[in-house]
């Protein structure tokens, strides 16, 4: 009978997150910060169809970076969660902090019972209602959860973007403005990113019940373009 | 609670009602349908429902009156519900299951919605709320029979679409104008009369109310408008822009129009 090698439990924990950040790292990086009207969430992707950012309920918005398959199975559990609750109880009783408590539940089980950690990262925006604040919760691909009140950036090259990201953010900015210091911050200072390589959703007042809503490439091209000429 | 994840051969898809069964069978609403007795309760019942099609799309509205046996239960019902942006359901029969069975039908169509990232198409939303009828067809035979309405703008299309049920979750799809409930007789009658190809949405508000009015003249369990407590039918259209509830002084508005001109005759 052979014995399996001793390793130390560190040394198991340093290889799992090492793997998953690994993951992450290769995946394209997003930017979610608060706006003036609500939250924005940019994100680099030139897919049309296979979303990073989502809608989960009527004030909840997800975004993923990393596997996407990982972090799609994640987005479709949540609106599972956030419909069965709204259901059950009321729409208001649906919270970002019960579900990004549950995402986070899930990522540090499975990173630390099973074979392989998730390569993902993700992020629960919520829009305030009756004098809360927008909240975003980062989550991380080990459970972490952190909540911001101004900006989050996940996936990878994350220290590098925040690091630009910081010095552009004020409070209570204009859509527009966010929106440019957004794309320059993920683009950095080689790369110019065109509304075809990006995917962009807001959660905004004013939209309805409803609040979230994506951000057409047609219209992304204008505003980004608007920005550029002033 | 737990985050609801399946292994990929349990996954129930975009079907919300599945994954209630799956999840929570206590408030899956077809829990309730059991064998227990054929005995008859009295419940509430709502009455009467329209919808008829004009040149932008449709005209959807209903009565306020819910009855219980012979007694006026509710004043100011509502029956006729966005189900998304771009349809409308209205109910008749009875209140509790029915309520019930719009708000499933609501959250079933957004759930598919986000899940699958793209809206189900007209035809495949009446295809929805039929399962549901269905579904509730073991109720019926115990006396709590629910008729829906359902009406939309078809954006593929473009023009407004109608589909009547009956309580075996059979659709059928309507070309001009559709009433149900137990004043549903004679609102048709009134449609049937006004109705032509290119109303317009003012035209279309005018003939349904009438039509209430009339079925409300005719049949004790349809409520009329009531202009003392201030109460009038919900009337609401559902085009293109998507589902708009006419406000209610507009509705009063028609309706102190119709009178000046004479409503329902020999009255």
């Amino acid at each position: 009978m052979t014995m399996p090698y001793y390793v130390a439990p560190e040394q198991v924990m340093k290889d799992r997150a090492e793997y998953a950040q690994k993951g992450i790292a290769r995946g394209r990086a997003l930017v979610a910060t608060l706006f003036g009207d609500g939250v924005l969430i940019v994100a680099e992707n030139p897919s049309r169809s296979l979303h990073k950012v989502s809608e989960i309920y009527d004030r909840i918005a997800f975004a993923g970076a990393g596997k996407y398959n990982e972090f799609d199975q994640l987005r479709v559990a949540g609106v599972r969660h956030a419909d069965t609750k709204g259901f059950a109880f009321s729409r208001e009783d649906v919270d970002a902090r019960s579900l990004a408590n549950l995402y986070a539940q899930y990522l540090g089980n499975v990173f630390t019972h099973e074979m392989k950690p998730l390569e993902v990262e993700i992020l629960v925006a919520e829009l305030g209602a009756d004098g809360r604040p927008d909240q975003l919760y980062h989550i991380a691909y080990e459970g972490t959860i952190t909540d911001e009140d101004r900006f989050a950036v996940l996936g990878g090259d994350a220290e590098t973007i925040t690091e630009r990201f910081t010095t552009s953010y004020r409070d209570g900015w204009a859509l527009d403005e966010a929106l440019r210091a957004s794309v320059a911050a993920l683009g950095g200072p080689d790369r110019t990113l065109s509304a075809s390589d990006l995917e962009v959703a807001v959660l905004a007042r004013g939209n309805g019940r409803r609040a979230f809503r994506r951000i057409t490439t047609d219209e992304l091209a204008e505003r980004l373009g608007a920005a550029t000429d002033q | 609670m737990t985050l609801p994840l399946f292994t990929p051969g349990e996954d129930p898809g975009p079907n919300f009602a599945g994954l209630l069964r799956r999840i929570s069978p206590s408030i899956s609403p077809s829990s309730g349908a059991s064998s227990a007795g054929g005995g008859s309760v009295t419940v509430r019942h709502g009455t009467t429902v329209a919808a008829l099609r004009y040149a932008d799309g449709v005209v959807m509205a209903g009565d306020r009156r819910a009855t219980e046996g012979n007694t006026i239960a509710h004043r100011a019902m509502e029956k006729v519900f966005p189900a998304d942006r771009h349809s409308a359901v209205a109910i008749a029969g009875a209140a509790g299951p029915a309520v019930e069975m719009v708000k499933l039908f609501q959250t079933q169509l957004e759930h598919y919605e986000k899940v699958e990232g793209l809206a189900l198409s007209l035809e495949g939303k009446a295809n929805q709320l039929g399962q549901m009828v269905r579904e509730h067809l073991p109720m019926a035979f115990q006396g709590l029979v629910v008729v829906p309405l359902f009406a939309g703008y078809d954006l593929a299309r473009g023009q407004g679409r109608i589909f009547t049920y009956d309580v075996t979750g059979g659709h059928y799809e309507e070309a001009e104008h559709a009433a149900t409930g137990s004043g549903g007789r004679d609102a048709r009658t009134t449609i049937k009369l006004g109705w032509h190809d290119a109303l317009s949405r003012d035209e279309a508000i005018e003939l349904v109310v009438q039509a209430l009015y009339n079925a409300a003249d005719e049949d004790a369990a349809t409520g009329g408008p009531d202009v003392v407590r201030g109460i009038y039918p919900v009337v609401a259209t559902v085009s293109s822009e998507g589902y708009e509830r006419v406000p209610e002084p507009e509705v009063a508005e028609r309706f102190g129009v119709l009178v000046e001109r004479g409503l329902g005759g020999g009255g």
